[in-house]
């Protein structure tokens, strides 16, 4: 699949705006949330400035961006449409929960509750960002049971390791932010190899031969209908090169998983001041590691119309 | 609502015979003319005469070798939209732009209410959506939804602009809801087949796999060129001439 910067852009920044604000209301739920103003404006600022930008984001790959509103309409039977539905509600929870961290500088009580139902509904819009892509059965990367974790796991990952740092900035370590940014980085390294690890061995549930309806033998594509790439094979056709690939997938790991989870441990252990900025750089290695990442989630990700054109045929080769 | 309908009262859609199909491209260049000025006009083609042109096309015709027991054989093969009964084109769709018509089961495309977030291209593992580069929505075969049931047409030409235009008749127009129609028949006779029918989507168009070979057709009977080794004569001379 052609990797869309826009797209990437949007699930990865939202992700981690969304996942930021689940582990702020579970913090409050939980009683762990310092009630500080300067605290509250710059995380959930923080969280709203990447969940705000990631939908601005998504709408430039839209060819009529102004109809956008329609795409809330039919929730009963498209995860985009209960994305965009979602995604919008989550501004409820996180409104309330703002005017009563910022306004009354209170995390408990009712604005615990409101919290609650913040995560609630950041957690449903991951989920379903997921399904979107869990649910296409043509691409068969996609269609397995580890897309909707994965999406749920490097949100919480990338929104923990936020707050971490956002904490550390503001003289409010918390070691048990930190180890759980730590888990998270272990979780989500785990869970993207074993996603690798079923992705390369995955046979394919089509063939030629039943996407042609010729039984038995071969099928080989030896004219395409036109000499010019089309719509079907810019979008849908995109190759990425093995070794390409096997560099960017230690590149994605290197970034995404391996610095920021030295980068944390070593903020669980040494002084104040360094843990700073290894709280830091664990952020900073991570924003392009998990854009690696993604980019590979798109570029990896094989559509079933690449078959008409021998494509696979010949990657397999 | 991109809700599907429980059922169509009829199910219209096309037979398409690989064994007869000869790859002419009759049929993708009468779809592409029909339909530039269709319900779904316009078909755009940007930089059409120059370098990379790119263009929106609802039919398009492949060439495969099959390699089967009986030697090898070239089949033409034309794609289109197949009209599934479960069309996840449909479902996917977040603004309503697309649905399947519950009176005859053709999938269509509301291009006042298309988005063009391409999420139905992605969902039709048969490639029969294409972006619209310039109007910006998407475009699909409509079944020639403004032929079929065209008063302004002669009877014999309320038919898809493919099926008038294919000179072989490869290509057959029905109702494949009806067990008693003329399609419905010569797929239960020719064995006809579903594309793809692991993933589901219940195509309705057909295929109707190359009729075996008969028996003893495989023999060639020219036989290899013996090599001109003239002795002697006119021939022999003017090869001793041409080999010093």
């Amino acid at each position: 699949m052609h990797p869309t910067f826009s797209i990437i852009f949007f699930t990865a920044a939202a992700g981690a705006g969304y996942g930021l604000l689940a582990v702020l209301g579970i913090l409050a739920a939980v009683g762990q949330l310092p009630p500080d103003r300067i605290l509250g404006l710059a995380s959930l600022g923080i969280a709203l400035a990447l969940i705000a930008g990631g939908l601005v984001s998504s709408t430039f790959h839209l060819g009529r961006p102004e109809r956008a509103w329609r795409a809330l309409s039919q929730w009963r039977s498209s995860w985009l449409s209960r994305e965009g539905i979602a995604s919008l509600f989550t501004f409820v929870p996180t409104g309330l929960f703002a005017i009563g961290w910022l306004v009354c500088a209170r995390t408990d009580g009712i604005v615990a509750l409101a919290g609650v139902a913040m995560t609630a509904a950041a957690v449903i819009t991951v989920a379903a960002t997921g399904m979107i892509y869990a649910s296409l059965k043509p691409i068969a990367q996609w269609n397995t049971r580890f897309t909707v974790p994965a999406y749920l796991i490097f949100a919480l990952m990338t929104g923990t390791v936020l707050l971490d740092a956002v904490l550390a900035l503001l003289d409010r370590p918390d070691r048990a932010v930190t180890m759980a940014a730590l888990i998270a980085i272990g979780l989500g390294w785990i869970w993207k190899r074993a996603t690798w690890r079923h992705n390369d061995g995955i046979a394919p549930a089509v063939t030629l031969n039943s996407a042609t309806g010729l039984k038995g033998g071969e099928v080989r594509s030896i004219e395409w209908p036109h000499t010019e790439e089309n719509y079907l094979l810019k979008e849908m056709g995109y190759r990425i090169a093995r070794k390409h690939a096997a560099r960017l997938r230690v590149l994605a790991q290197l970034f995404a998983f391996a610095l920021p989870l030295v980068a944390t441990a070593a903020a669980l252990l040494t002084a104040p001041t360094l843990a700073k900025a290894a709280s830091v750089i664990a952020v900073l290695a991570q924003a392009p590691g998990i854009l690696i990442e993604r980019w590979l989630f798109f570029a990896e990700a094989r559509h079933t119309v690449t078959l008409y054109y021998g494509l696979d045929a010949a990657a397999r080769r | 609502m991109t809700d599907l309908p429980a059922a169509t009262d009829r199910k219209l859609g096309l037979v398409i015979d690989l064994d007869t199909c000869v790859g002419c491209q009759a049929c993708v260049t009468s779809c592409k003319e029909w339909n530039s000025g269709g319900s779904m006009a316009p078909l755009t083609d940007l930089n059409p005469y120059g370098a990379q042109a790119h263009g929106v096309w609802f039919n398009r015709v492949h060439a495969y070798e099959h390699g089967c027991t009986d030697g090898g054989r070239t089949v033409h093969f034309p794609r289109s939209c197949l009209h599934c009964a479960t069309p996840a084109c449909v479902t996917v769709c977040p603004t309503g732009a697309s649905y399947k018509r519950a009176a005859d089961g053709i999938v269509l495309i509301d291009d006042d209410k298309c988005i063009g977030c391409q999420l139905c291209s992605w969902a039709c593992p048969y490639g029969a959506r294409e972006l619209d580069p310039i109007e910006g929505v998407m475009k699909k075969c409509t079944l020639c939804v403004d032929r079929i049931y065209n008063d302004n047409l002669e009877p014999e030409d309320r038919v898809p602009a493919c099926v008038a235009a294919c000179p072989t008749g490869a290509r057959h127009f029905g109702d494949l809801g009806d067990a008693s129609s003329p399609v419905s028949r010569l797929v239960r006779e020719r064995g006809g087949v579903d594309l793809m029918p692991e993933l589901g989507y219940g195509p309705v168009n057909k295929y109707l796999p190359p009729r075996p070979r008969a028996a003893g057709t495989l023999q060639a009977p020219a036989q290899a060129l013996a090599p001109a080794d003239p002795a002697g004569g006119f021939l022999g001379w003017v090869d001793r001439l041409l080999s010093d």
